[in-house]
């Protein structure tokens, strides 16, 4: 009944370009801000902000910057977490070396360190297409590990490469407290995230999504394909990088090269898998699942089977139940959580009728 | 000199391992279209299962049966369970399957088997001989004998038995393979088996090696520059990436590393793979893909 557009009539361009076009959807959207701006900081608790909601948020941001490249331009990627490092390891080093540089700038200029990064690995993908570009992600992930393990200078010599949160300072406020920690990062992923919704819709999304679907079509069409591939490669890693400077700084505060390693990749691979591949509201879906499965996963083996199961045996059979999700999501819904939502939106508008 | 021979030989020998986990990977290309990840998780499968059996006391013949027969059972339910479901999709999603197979391959085979690493002792003495002034392992040499008897069987395999012909009339144009009335499940079942014994051999070779453990599942990453450089469509092309990418990964490790500050073992051949790539897009073997819009 509440759910309904009868009345809401676009009379400008400006209204048919809107992101919710729907008023209960923008609404909605609002009261979901709202409620992640106040009412969660105000009673959530610190285990909530640091193991939960902050990796979330992270995770849903480095989300969205694989699907720029895997779900949106259709190229295949295994090096995600070497594009994170790049970000974390470039911003400590904006912070360390740079007299003065705020926080937020170095966490930036990291972001873009990564994007040029991904131009450089993306540039095989110009000659080549398919399966192989997965060799040059590959070759990222391997290379860039091994550069930040061997060579200290990147994590101003401290031992195995480990780095160190500068100080969480914004704008003269402390942010270190986990509740300030969750607000920063909150707000970098609204921000980046309501560009991200912009960007898929742009003339650039539209390009990613032929490219996608048909290259060889798309450049018919005349759409230029190098320009859109390494664009893609930019973008995608610019908010891989950011999301490895949350990582490192908000979430872990401390993180060696080993963090970023290629199981990260494959976990934010199965982000976009279960979220919805080529959705910007599939990116937070996936992510939640992958945060909040393993939790739910130990709460059940603790509370129903305590006793029967170890920890090496609930570890080995939640990587079943994660394979056998991903195929089972592969086969019945391969556009993932996303289009489920979106089903059940469908059905809620039209609702008690089914059509 | 000898020095410089010894490193590469011993590398062709090395490389001669990645050729057998790429194999793998090139039998159930060709045949579905389908980019396996699964590969390497398949090794540790089979080799932990042969190995868990020769524990337990069976003889090696029977244990090397059995696990024949588990990788034969593996090889029905995925073709059942995953590729039947999955037919006509794009080749991305099925590659992102495999990968979800992977992780239930490698759960199961840990939750069965434990994950503690196990010897394996396939009885072949690893004292390194000297031919020629070079010294020589014999395990090595052991390993490439097998690997050329297993290509020798598998082009015999292909190009003489029917299954084998129906086999490449499926990997050229699965359509007008079923319209001829080839059964394609069939096939595939039969793929993924002979995937599943090339795996159990590279599995027992590497287990010999390294010891039977989680790492072995790794393989299959390396096995990635040797089938871009070879072709993903080519057995010779397996054999003669993996000779490729053994050697100038040794030689580079040896001879540029101490430059770079060592390791980099690790990342060497899929630069080196990036780089073949831009000279020979299709790989030195692989067929050129013509495309139409």
């Amino acid at each position: 009944m509440l759910y309904r557009e009868a009345g809401q009539f676009i009379s400008h361009y400006r209204a048919d370009q809107r992101l919710f076009r729907l008023r209960q959807d923008r609404i909605g959207f609002y009261l979901l801000l709202a409620s992640a701006f106040v009412l969660v900081p105000y009673c959530g608790n610190d285990y909530w902000f640091s193991a939960i909601l902050i990796p979330f948020l992270v995770l849903s941001l480095a989300g969205m910057g694989l699907n720029f490249l895997t779900g949106y331009a259709g190229q295949l990627s295994l090096g995600s977490a070497a594009f994170m490092a790049v970000g974390a390891f470039s911003a400590y080093n904006f912070n360390l070396r740079v007299e003065g540089l705020p926080f937020l700038l170095s966490i930036l200029l990291g972001g873009v360190v990564a994007g040029l990064t991904g131009v450089i690995f993306g540039l095989p993908s110009l000659k080549i297409k398919g399966f192989y570009v997965l060799v040059s992600t590959l070759a990222a992930q391997f290379f860039v590990q091994w550069v930040f393990t061997n060579f200290a200078w990147f994590s101003n010599d401290s031992s195995s490469g480990v780095i160190t949160a500068p100080p969480l300072q914004v704008f003269g406020l402390d942010l270190s407290s986990p509740a300030g920690r969750y607000l920063l990062t909150l707000t970098i992923v609204t921000a980046l995230g309501l560009l991200a919704a912009n960007i898929v819709r742009s003339e650039l999304g539209r390009n990613w999504m032929a490219v996608r679907d048909m290259d060889t079509a798309a450049a018919v069409i005349g759409i230029a394909i190098p320009k859109t591939k390494l664009l893609a490669f930019a973008i995608s890693s610019f908010y891989l990088g950011i999301a490895g400077s949350l990582w490192a700084f908000t979430y872990l505060g401390t993180v060696e090269p080993h963090g970023f390693d290629i199981n990260r990749s494959f976990q934010i691979l199965f982000i976009i898998i279960i979220g919805g591949m080529g959705s910007i509201l599939g990116n937070f879906l996936g992510a939640a699942f992958i945060v909040l499965f393993p939790v739910l996963m130990s709460h059940i083996a603790n509370g129903l089977l305590a006793g029967v199961i170890d920890a090496g045996h609930l570890e080995n059979f939640q990587k079943i139940v994660f394979g056998m999700l991903i195929i089972g999501f592969l086969i019945k819904e391969p556009n993932g959580l996303a289009s489920i939502w979106q089903t059940f939106r469908q059905q809620l508008r039209v609702w008690p009728l089914r059509y | 000199m000898s020095f410089f021979f010894e490193v590469l030989v011993g590398g062709l020998l090395a490389g001669v391992m990645y050729s057998l986990v790429a194999i793998g990977f090139v039998l159930i290309y060709k045949a579905s279209g389908v980019f396996n990840f699964a590969q390497g998780s398949m090794v540790l499968f089979s080799a932990l299962t042969f190995v868990s059996l020769l524990e337990r006391g069976y003889p090696f013949w029977l244990a090397f049966l059995l696990s024949l027969l588990i990788m034969l059972v593996l090889a029905w339910a995925i073709e059942r369970w995953v590729l039947r479901k999955l037919v006509n999709r794009s080749p991305i999603t099925l590659f992102m399957a495999t990968l979800g197979l992977s992780y239930i391959i490698e759960g199961l085979a840990q939750s069965l088997w434990g994950a503690q690493v196990h010897g394996l002792d396939l009885g072949i003495n690893d004292e390194p001989f000297e031919v020629f002034g070079l010294l020589l392992s014999q395990f090595d040499l052991f390993a490439s004998a097998v690997a050329g008897t297993l290509v020798i069987i598998l082009s015999i395999f292909f190009n003489k038995t029917r299954t084998g012909i129906a086999l490449r009339a499926v990997a050229d144009d699965p359509l007008a393979a079923l319209a001829v009335g080839i059964n394609l499940q069939r096939l595939w079942l039969i793929v993924w088996a002979v995937a599943g014994f090339v795996g159990l051999v590279a599995g027992l070779l590497w287990g010999a090696r390294l010891g039977v453990q989680f790492s072995l599942s790794l393989v299959v990453l390396k096995a990635l520059p040797v089938l871009i450089i070879g072709g993903f469509t080519s057995i010779t092309g397996c054999i003669v990436g993996g000779l490729i990418i053994g050697a100038s990964e040794k030689l580079a490790e040896i001879f540029i590393g101490p430059y770079l500050g060592g390791g980099i073992e690790n990342w060497f051949p899929y630069v080196l793979a990036m780089l073949f790539l831009l000279v020979r897009p299709a790989g030195l073997f692989g067929e050129r893909q013509i495309e139409r819009v």
